[in-house]
């Protein structure tokens, strides 16, 4: 048990462990940047959606192993030549793209058409649409499946250890392999995913809630605790 | 006015129709806001509007009545750009805003409208869903899009919700802040498409005066609507609709007092008993 407890400090693991956030970080970023302008882009031209067809198709059909060793071998021979860590980033993020594209598609579906007519009436641009009213609404319908992405996105990436991103999990396996401590190295690297992975859960649910309307008006409500709504006979254009 | 089509109504072309067909004399006649004419709308082959012709002057109060299936409703949306037509023209304020085969062009806010379901942006506040357009269609600054937005909202009879968000407001009070937000355009037409359809009986009355004090203070108003209190005291004029066609048009007293059509008696008949 000393080794657990040494192991989950040292500087190694700690290292190791900020190389999984960014990687996360990193991969989630691109990920959902580009799963918007997928799902955008679907809504588009017949051949731009036949496109984003295609892309789901194929990195959604296809195991992430594959396509991480993919990078990471392939593109080399095309010329290409990046670290291991910008090969994982580039693998993971292209699969992400594919779920995100499927989220943000549902999120922008989610919205109802009204609300565009509405703003189509008031004289909006369709960018000014999608920026003001679409997209704001669409954000509270994508968050919560995007923080499940975001939690698998952690695990997930401790196949880049496949490709000798020395992250949590090659760290774990090298200090085993090493010492023998297999039950120490793995308990540590374990200890430090739980950790990240609550961290990103509190995080996002804190987003949640900053984006609930209802938890707005709560919180002006105990600003303002005079205000009260009045009756609406009072009111009443009608009775007036 | 380039744009125009010939038998779209120009002030250039005055001359020509004076001269020619009589439909169009009456339509280029100064003061009309609003000309739909020979609107056909159809949806997979089934047409739900048949070549109909709208003219709308400047100040009135139109009600459009009849059975629902009517194409009321489809006939508001093609007048505000919102379908396509497959063929006839709408022209607002002599400017062609759609034609058959193109996409209708935006009115860019001079059309308001006001919708069955409120439609309210939910995630702002009232003064916000008020001040939004002027501020990011028009560019006003924020204080002032607000200071109107206040204006508007009390107009309404709002001025102490300018900080509720849409659930918090009852039926009514949503479609008054949803007018306040179209009146903040500045629109010179206002489309009402069944306006108090979601509403409880005791919500409907506050909106239709509303509507009636924007009447009064000579707004352009085509209401699509089943309230036939509002259609006999707020309207002056009473276009009756069945099967796609307009069935008859006449001021409000007329049309509903001494129907001459067959078809809007037996609609009337049906209405008053129940």
């Amino acid at each position: 048990m000393g080794g657990f407890l040494d192991k989950a400090v040292s500087a190694d693991f700690l290292s190791a462990t900020l190389l999984t956030l960014e990687l996360t970080l990193l991969s989630m970023l691109l990920g959902v940047a580009g799963g918007v302008l997928l799902a955008l882009a679907k809504g588009g031209p017949r051949p731009l959606g036949w496109f984003v067809d295609g892309y789901v198709w194929l990195f959604r059909g296809t195991p992430v192993l594959l396509q991480l060793i993919f990078v990471f071998n392939v593109l080399p021979l095309w010329g290409l030549n990046f670290s291991p860590f910008t090969c994982a980033v580039i693998a993971l993020s292209l699969n992400e793209i594919a779920y995100m594209a499927e989220i943000v598609r549902g999120g922008l579906l989610g919205v109802d058409r009204g609300q565009r007519t509405a703003a189509h009436m008031l004289g909006l641009s369709e960018a000014k649409i999608l920026r003001w009213v679409v997209l704001p609404q669409a954000a509270r319908l994508v968050l919560p499946p995007t923080g499940n992405q975001f939690v698998g996105m952690l695990k997930t990436s401790a196949l880049a250890s496949v490709v000798s991103v020395q992250d949590l999990m090659l760290t774990a396996q090298r200090q085993a392999a090493a010492d023998f401590d297999y039950v120490g190295s793995l308990c540590a690297a374990a200890v430090h995913y739980l950790v990240l992975t609550s961290l990103l859960t509190l995080g996002l649910r804190w987003i949640e809630r900053r984006l609930d309307v209802t938890r707005r008006a709560a919180a002006r409500r105990e600003r303002q605790p005079v205000t009260k709504h009045t009756d609406t006979a009072a009111l009443d254009p009608a009775a007036r | 006015m380039k744009r125009a089509p010939s038998g779209t109504p120009t002030s250039t072309d005055t001359t020509a129709t004076a001269s020619g067909g009589s439909s169009t004399a009456k339509a280029s006649r100064p003061g009309t806001v609003l000309l739909g004419q020979g609107m056909t709308r159809t949806y997979h082959a089934r047409t739900v509007l048949h070549g109909v012709d709208l003219a709308v002057t400047h100040g009135q109060t139109v009600a459009v009545l009849g059975p629902s299936g009517a194409g009321k409703s489809t006939m508001l949306r093609c007048l505000a750009g919102l379908e396509p037509l497959q063929e006839g023209t709408v022209a607002f304020q002599g400017e062609l805003l759609s034609k058959a085969g193109t996409a209708p062009r935006s009115a860019g806010g001079r059309i308001g409208m006001v919708f069955q379901q409120f439609n309210l942006f939910p995630h702002l506040t009232a003064a916000q869903n008020v001040s939004l357009a002027p501020r990011k269609a028009r560019g006003m600054p924020t204080a002032q899009a607000h200071a109107r937005a206040r204006d508007l909202l009390t107009r309404v009879g709002l001025a102490e919700h300018f900080d509720h968000y849409p659930y918090e407001l009852s039926g009514g009070q949503q479609q008054r802040v949803a007018i306040a937000r179209a009146l903040a355009m500045d629109p010179e037409l206002m489309l009402f498409d069944e306006p108090t359809s979601a509403l409880d009986p005791e919500f409907t009355r506050e909106v239709l005066a509303v509507m009636r004090d924007l009447a009064d203070s000579g707004m352009t108003i085509v209401v699509v609507t089943h309230e036939m209190d509002f259609a006999r005291r707020g309207a002056d004029r009473v276009v009756f609709m069945a099967d796609g066609r307009i069935v008859e048009d006449g001021p409000a007293e007329d049309v509903l007092t001494a129907p001459r059509q067959e078809r809007t008696r037996r609609f009337l008949d049906q209405i008053l008993s129940e």
